[in-house]
């Protein structure tokens, strides 16, 4: 009796889940210490989805046994995890000392102003997403800006709008 | 045995001998100097959070958080330099800066712990005045949270974690952007919250606080249409005296009646009536299942924090759990049924107010399974002992001067049993009384069972009835209900009956009860003990001390519900619960 | 007969110089091409793939080709160096395919070095014998770099310890590793050395932690050996947060070997047998590495049960961190290997008594287990020897910013800031004038032209007003506004807060909107003093290390640059020209041709004037963009 009322949870959760991600859960689940692993369930489960959403993290929940209140606030704690879906293209500018003090800063307004979208967000036509990025350790290229996986190096205002044309990006006057 | 080891220290150029294991702040209790502190609790996780409590200490580069420092051999301490005085003003500005400053319309105006706080350390000016946070108040459930007046003390996440195991509360996102809230930052109501409501009792501000019903029945009181009667919780008597500076544990039944008359309420009642006849349709349960061996143990049902957690967290155990209502519905029931045809008024015309120490009791009330026929609750608004208080003041009464008065009868009989409610062990004891003598047909020798009685989270005693062990377990808080609870679901151990109340110490400490006075933490046993002490007190004072002795009730059965667990009685006076989602982690 | 485990590593390692001998090391012609995060990222792995192709086009025999980690070098990325018998090493700076091909054909197809494309060189004196015993003699682990790049500018000033075998070994070949003395001082502690004595060791070395705090490694592991519990644990601090700074991720990048045996040593040493490596997720290619070595380790027998065929039992487990610099801290660190939310506790009980799971817990920096074989191999006098007196050894910084030469520069405790930043770092680019360096991250702070002779170490950082930290030390010129930067910090730490406590939480809050009235030019008499007391505030009373340390770009930037504050307060004026909102643009009419291209080109149409007559900026409708100024060809439009 009490099984079956937890196990039609389980069930439900593990319909919401992929096959390798709900595998990983249980093999979490089976080591010492298993809650410790909510942070890498959590990076498992974004890889596949590219956001943590509510219905991922409280079938996350219900699997690891960790209060749903508990995984939303460990993941909303960690700025890697993002909760709304990510556009087609990830931009990313890197906002550490050298790329700032190289005028990343201006280069990141023009990226806003051109997308008119915010950091964090994603641009009306779900095309683009920006994020900016804690120093990803190439200061010699200052200032850096990553699209998906492409670097580019030594990134000037002027220059971003030819970047983000190489991924689609159409100029609001062109577009009338 | 050993003794516990010792050091000594110097606060404030003062020896002191303090266990080696303490704190600053626990050894400073003895020499008369408080040291401010918000985040800390005595009775909850240390977490060092707020700073408000930093003592200067020989030797270390800065001031120390005496809250989560060690004594040490041969420390100095110091608790008051120019230095201090400065920091911890700083501190607590800058919790202010980010607070809404409208202390004068807060409903924690005079019982803030911020603003007096700020008043104690001399925040006179703002320094540093900035932006501040901006979140909307979620009025979803009957806990109110307002997480614009939370300070991140944490206090509300640790108590619902640590005592109620409950999970539901955490901080959300990171930094300045720092938010109390049940998961994904989402409503009290959608959430497995229990409402227990010792997050409002722990909070040090307005960020939690039960949601208002006194304008409601302030409504209903001018409302020429309707006949609007009130019936007090067993715990209200032993606590309401606080709010009108009534020493903690000073019983005033009677000048609560007087008082709610004067109020205006056409009609006083006692929620023990209530009481009385759960045990009397409880017990008949109890008796019937240990007759036929099954579905135990039988579980409480009148704690209304309970049968949430019930719901949410230990859904198998919907069988075993008692299908009476709590007394409080049982009562609200029979006013708009058994007295509406003994008064001749028209059930839809009574406005029922329930005074109840608990915020969940809001909830219960709301329930659809407790509604009328014709779709209206029977329990039409439920005030908790603070917002009676203030009604109380609001009209004018001088609580503390008026002459004592009688309940209404017959709805307002009853037994010392049912006052022993408000306190943990008490619905055990009172269902102990009837039930040994349904059981044994004797009368019962000695009325008090002192074994279940204290504050104490769990309490389990085996008694002898006509030779048969009746394994008893009672749990207050429930952290401590799920260890019994998993003994229960594991097999264990087997009990027969299992009394549950959500609040740690029981109905005295309730999630809706008055702010202590100084001195007392909320989650102190001691304050549940003083409260208890006063209930138990009036039922060794009265003659009538079983349920099933309570005239009124066996007239009530006679006249109008037949047999206890008669069909009628079934119809009004039990309920049925199912499993609610989302299903809560413990 | 019993063979020792020291014999078992030693003929393992004689294995490992015959496969690599015939596959690479007895070639004509090595080739190795740097592949960290940031080579890759400028372009290593095309140039890798293209150095392949050709070597298959021209049918090329006996030249061997192998990726390593990172030199250093950054702004000359991607790096090639050739190894041949008749030069010495020729390192070949921001390569590309094309002058892959361009080298090839000259330098290993006709045997003629291309000068113009290599990196300087101040004479010639590398060890010749490099590619038969040079490189993997018993000499000082320290030495090998050196003996390689020794003679090249940039290099001349450095000691390479941490990062000795980076850019100097495939960190993907255990192999190689085992070439360079690897696994041998692990060997020597499980095999010869009590606990205590290797706690000594290290102790008697005068390490300290890298990460930034400087506590002596011995005494935390002797804290954590005097311990006793069932269990202990040993951590490797890899979250590498600090903006700038990047040595651990070039560590592990290029050396993963090295920080796996400073973790199996420091296991010993306290009696952990589990160790932890936290690492950022931003990291995807250390974690790679790192994953590999690990198996590789595993694989040998290296970790595991029994290890290297002695009773000690030790395993290492990777955990990745989730973007939150404050799990830097260690006993946040703690909390987030536990699954929670990394916010720090109060300490004591420090994590040696009391860490993961309530268990003894070491936590070091990357660099600083990267140190540990070489304190075990070379002696703990012969590391002692190196630094100032209660800084031993060297330290890795990340040099940034306006200075000619940036990358990672390991130099001994003690060098100058001048050495550092003009010695290594070839001085400030561009012809600019110094203004500052701010070493030690968010929680350091920015020193003037007056400091540049304080050594660096611990101590003297820490008296100058900034801090050693993590390694960081971006070099400031005069086109930029202290005002700025200390804002731009505060933004970094005021955002990574974890918001446990007040002051962190408020008060970091409250002094970057100070900050951000002042750079907007809102600024009012006091503010000043309110940043002071606010920080001070902060700094006395926050929970942990980064609250503590939060205030000090500010603090600093007002010690030595006071009259920067003042300029944007009074006269609102930013003197470096950077706070926009405190610029103005004004067209001298003299110089105007009337053109219109600024017409034109302003975004709120604020500019006015016929053609061939003087154009006028209202400047009530200017938004400073500096268009105009962009687009003039006249030098009419001016700048204050």
């Amino acid at each position: 009796m009490k099984n079956q009322l937890l196990q039609k949870e389980i069930d439900k959760a593990r319909a919401v889940l992929s096959k390798s991600s709900v595998d990983y859960i249980e093999l979490c689940n089976k080591k010492k210490n298993p809650n410790s692993y909510l942070i890498s369930v959590l990076h498992k489960v974004q890889g596949e989805y590219g956001y943590l959403g509510k219905e991922q993290m409280d079938a996350v929940s219900v699997l690891m046994q960790v209060p749903a209140a508990k995984v939303t606030g460990v993941a909303s704690f960690y700025h890697f995890f993002t909760f709304t879906p990510r556009g087609k293209h990830r931009i990313s500018l890197c906002m550490g000392t050298a790329c700032f003090v190289k005028g990343a800063g201006k280069v990141l307004e023009k990226i806003q102003e051109l997308l008119d979208t915010k950091v964090g967000e994603t641009s009306a036509d779900g095309l683009f997403s920006i994020d900016v990025a804690r120093c990803v350790g190439a200061c010699a290229l200052a200032p850096v800006m990553l699209v998906d996986d492409k670097v580019y190096a030594q990134v000037k205002p002027a220059q971003v709008d030819k970047i983000l044309a190489e991924y689609g990006f159409v100029p609001k006057k062109a577009k009338k | 045995m050993t003794t516990e080891k010792t050091v000594t220290l110097w606060i404030d150029g003062v020896k002191v001998t303090a266990p080696a294991k303490s704190t600053i702040l626990q050894a400073a209790d003895s020499t008369n100097i408080n040291i401010p502190s918000l985040c800390y609790h005595p009775d909850l996780s240390v977490i060092g959070a707020c700073r408000v409590c930093v003592v200067e200490v020989e030797g270390q580069r800065n001031p120390v958080a005496s809250c989560s420092f060690p004594v040490a051999e041969g420390m100095k301490v110091t608790t008051s330099s120019p230095l201090l005085r400065r920091l911890r003003r700083d501190i607590v500005e800058l919790i202010l800066d980010n607070h809404p400053m409208d202390c004068q319309t807060c409903a924690r105006n005079g019982t803030c712990e911020l603003q007096k706080l700020a008043h104690d350390l001399g925040v006179r000016e703002r320094l540093f005045e900035g932006e501040r946070k901006r979140i909307e108040v979620d009025k979803s459930s009957p806990v109110h949270r307002n997480p614009e007046k939370c300070i991140l003390c944490g206090r509300c996440v640790r108590v619902c974690s640590e005592v109620q195991g409950v999970h539901n509360l955490s901080v959300q996102n990171r930094g300045f952007h720092n938010v109390v809230a049940p998961a994904h930052d989402g409503k009290m109501i959608d959430s497995v919250c229990i409402h227990c409501g010792q997050c409002v009792n722990v909070c040090p501000t307005a960020a939690f606080t039960e949601q208002d019903a006194t304008e409601s029945v302030f409504e209903a009181l001018s409302n020429p249409d309707l006949h609007v009667v009130v019936h007090t919780a067993p715990a209200i008597r032993a606590t309401i005296g606080e709010g009108f500076g009534f020493r903690v544990g000073t019983p005033v039944t009677g000048k609560l009646v007087t008082a709610l008359r004067m109020a205006g309420f056409k009609k006083v009642f006692d929620t023990n009536f209530g009481a009385d006849l759960t045990i009397c349709e409880e017990s008949e349960e109890f008796v019937s299942r240990i007759k036929k061996n099954e579905r135990l143990p039988l579980i409480t049902s009148c704690s209304p924090g309970w049968v949430n957690f019930m719901e949410r967290f230990y859904p198998e155990l919907i069988p075993l759990t008692s299908t009476c209502k709590s007394p409080m519905s049982m009562l609200s029931t029979l006013l708009k049924t058994y007295y509406a045809q003994q008064s001749g008024i028209d059930p839809q015309k009574i406005f029922v107010v329930a005074v109840m120490p608990c915020t969940a009791k809001k909830f219960e009330a709301r329930r659809e399974e407790l509604k009328t026929p014709w779709g209206s609750p029977y329990t039409d608004a439920v005030l908790t002992t603070r917002e009676l208080i203030w009604m109380l003041k609001c009209v004018g009464v001088d609580f503390a001067n008026v002459e004592d008065g009688a309940f209404d009868s017959p709805l307002g009989v009853s037994s010392g049993a049912a006052d022993i409610f408000g306190a943990t062990g008490g619905v055990m004891e009172a269902a102990l009384r009837t039930a040994y003598e349904k059981i044994t047909c004797k009368e019962l020798e000695k009325l008090d069972f002192e074994e279940m009685r204290g504050v104490e989270g769990v309490k389990e005693s085996s008694i002898s009835i006509n030779g048969t062990i009746i394994n008893i377990g009672v749990a207050n808080g429930l952290q401590n209900a799920k260890k019994l609870l998993d003994r229960v679901v594991s097999g264990e151990k087997q009990y027969h009956i299992i009394e549950i109340m959500a609040c740690p110490g029981g109905c005295v400490a309730g999630g809706g009860q008055p702010y202590p006075p100084k001195g007392i933490y909320v989650l102190d046993p001691s304050l549940a003990r003083l409260r208890a002490r006063a209930l138990y007190a009036i039922d060794e004072s009265k003659t009538m001390r079983k349920s099933h002795e309570n005239p009124a009730i066996t007239a009530l059965y006679e006249n109008f519900l037949g047999a206890p667990n008669s069909h009628l009685c079934h119809e009004l006076l039990h309920t049925k619960y199912e499993p609610k989602t989302p299903r809560g982690v413990k | 007969m019993m063979t020792t485990a020291m014999e078992r590593l030693l003929e393992r390692r004689a294995k490992a110089e015959k496969r690599l001998r015939k596959e690479k090391f007895d070639a004509e012609i090595r080739m190795t091409v740097g592949s960290a995060t940031c080579e890759n990222a400028a372009g290593a792995n095309e140039v890798f793939s293209s150095l392949k192709e050709l070597i298959k086009k021209h049918g090329l025999k006996n030249v061997a080709l192998s990726r390593v980690g990172c030199t250093g070098r950054c702004d000359m990325e991607p790096v090639v160096t050739v190894f041949d018998r008749r030069n010495t090493p020729v390192k070949y700076s921001t390569m590309s395919p094309a002058k892959a091909e361009q080298m090839l054909e000259s330098h290993i197809i006709k045997g003629v070095p291309l000068k113009e494309m290599a990196m300087p060189r101040a004479g010639v004196t590398a060890d010749a014998r490099f590619s038969e015993d040079g490189l993997w003699a018993d000499a000082r682990l320290t030495d090998r770099f050196s003996s390689i790049f020794g003679d090249v500018n940039f290099f001349g000033k450095q000691m390479r310890m941490t990062l000795r075998n980076c850019g100097v070994i495939d960190p993907e070949s255990m192999d190689e590793y085992l070439m360079v003395r690897g696994y041998q001082a692990a060997v020597k502690v499980l095999g010869e050395m009590a606990p205590n004595e290797v706690v000594d060791a290290i102790t008697k070395s005068g390490l300290r932690g890298r990460g930034g705090g400087g506590f002596p490694t011995g005494v935390k592991w002797s804290f954590a050996l005097a311990q006793k519990s069932d269990e202990k644990f040993i951590i490797c601090n890899a979250d590498e947060g600090d903006p700038g700074a990047f040595m651990d991720r070039s560590t592990i990048e290029g050396d993963p070997h090295s920080v796996i045996e400073g973790m199996i040593v420091g296991g010993y040493a306290i009696g952990a047998r589990q160790g932890y490596v936290y690492i950022r997720a931003e990291y995807p290619l250390a974690i790679k590495r790192l994953e590999q070595a690990i198996d590789d380790a595993r694989k040998e027998g290296f970790l595991g049960t029994k290890i290297f065929g002695t009773e000690w039992d030790f395993d290492i487990e990777i955990r990745l961190g989730a973007g939150a610099f404050v799990c830097g801290e260690e006993t946040a660190l703690i909390r987030s290997i536990e699954g929670e939310r990394g916010m720090p506790r109060p300490r004591p009980p420090y994590p040696a008594v009391s860490g993961l799971w309530g268990r003894p817990t070491v936590i070091n920096n990357v660099e600083t287990l990267a140190n540990i074989a070489v304190v075990i191999l070379d002696g703990p006098e012969w590391f002692a020897s190196i630094g100032t007196a209660k800084s031993k050894g060297t330290k890795v910084f990340a040099l940034a910013g306006k200075v000619c030469n940036t990358g990672l520069v390991e130099v001994p405790m003690g060098t100058t800031l001048r050495d550092v930043v003009y010695g290594v770092g070839g001085g400030i680019r561009d012809g600019k004038k110094f203004k500052a360096v701010q070493t030690g991250g968010p929680a350091g702070g920015c020193l003037p032209e007056s400091f540049l002779d304080t050594p660096v170490d611990y101590d003297s950082l820490t008296a100058a007003g900034s801090m050693m930290g993590s390694g960081g030390m971006i070099v400031i010129d005069e086109d930029s506004c202290m005002v700025d930067v200390a804002r731009f910090f505060l933004d970094f730490t005021q955002d990574e807060s974890c918001g446990k406590c007040t002051p962190c939480r408020e008060g970091t809050k409250r002094m970057l909107e100070i900050l951000q009235r002042i750079t907007s030019g809102k600024g009012v008499n006091g503010d000043i003093e309110k940043l002071l007391r606010l920080g001070d505030t902060i700094k006395r009373t926050s929970l942990c290390g980064l609250g503590q340390a939060a205030p000090n770009p500010v603090i600093s930037t007002i010690k030595h640059f006071r009259d920067e504050y003042e300029a944007h307060i009074r006269e609102k004026r930013c003197p470096a020209g950077v706070c926009t909102q405190l610029l103005s643009y004004t067209i001298v009419a003299e110089n105007c041709t009337g053109c219109t291209a600024c017409r034109r080109k302003c975004p709120v149409e604020c500019i006015s004037g016929n053609p061939k007559e003087a154009h006028v900026i209202d400047q009530s409708r200017c938004v400073k963009c500096g268009r105009c100024l962009e687009v003039c060809k006249f030098d009419a439009v001016k700048r204050k």
